[in-house]
């Protein structure tokens, strides 16, 4: 499935970073700490987090992710929106808390 | 093949830079990625320790047909206690750096685990020398 499908699926918004949503996900992580997602994350995968700044672009990039999905109405920062378009990493969001989203992403990737 | 980065204690916008360059250099040659993921968590852990913990530091990537040897020599207030420094979820990072998803207390034990071998020189007041080796 593409980034793209489950924007749409999920009705998620997107922040950045338009050209990249054809993407291929392969899983989803969901963790608000850096070294984890670094240390345990997969390639491809989707990153669920309401951290917003610049630095989880780095991250997701250097993991190969997908796209990264904010939560609860968080929003990024400028710069990482910046950041996103040059590293290819688009971001989506969703009103959804964490729990909430995980669950609808789950069905959707099992 | 050596390469050279600065890095500034504090800077957490520049955090990664050398991971995600070392990083390019290394797809360029060929090396296997499973290979290449081990030393981007590696150094960028290593890096974002620098950043903040340290006051500054510099970065050595030496890449080698055989390996990668990374060296990352900071000033900084040293590590007191390597042992529970290496213990996951033990960190003295402050509460900024804690709300901004780092300092969670995994940095030396991810490193640990992505590296062929580490070797931690300390001085308490003076800084910490990391040496990481990576074998292709």
């Amino acid at each position: 499935m593409k980034v793209k499908d489950i924007a749409q699926k999920m009705n998620l918004k997107v922040y950045s970073c338009e050209d990249a949503l054809d993407n291929i996900v392969t899983g989803g992580y969901s963790s608000d700490l850096l070294s984890d997602v670094m240390g345990h994350s997969k390639e491809g995968q989707l990153w669920i987090t309401l951290q917003t700044h610049k630095n989880i672009i780095g991250v997701a990039s250097l993991r190969d992710l997908s796209a990264i999905i904010l939560v609860k109405g968080f929003t990024p920062d400028l710069e990482t929106i910046k950041l996103s378009e040059s590293e290819n990493i688009p971001i989506l969001g969703s009103d959804l808390d964490a729990f909430e989203l995980c669950g609808e992403l789950y069905q959707l990737l099992k | 093949m050596r390469f050279e980065y600065k890095v500034e204690g504090g800077d957490f916008t520049q955090a990664g830079y050398a991971a995600s360059q070392v990083k390019k250099s290394l797809k360029q040659l060929g090396v296997d990625s499973s290979v290449i993921k081990r030393v981007v968590v590696a150094l960028y852990e290593a890096e974002v320790n620098i950043v903040a913990h340290a006051y500054r530091g510099v970065i050595y990537a030496d890449i080698e047909s055989s390996g990668i040897k990374l060296k990352l020599v900071d000033e900084g207030p040293g590590i007191p206690d390597i042992t529970r420094a290496m213990t996951k979820g033990f960190s003295t990072a402050s509460p900024a750096v804690r709300e901004m998803g780092f300092g969670a207390g995994m940095g030396l034990p991810n490193i640990s685990e992505n590296a062929d071998s580490l070797l931690i020189e300390t001085e308490v007041g003076k800084g910490t020398t990391l040496n990481i080796e990576i074998r292709f």
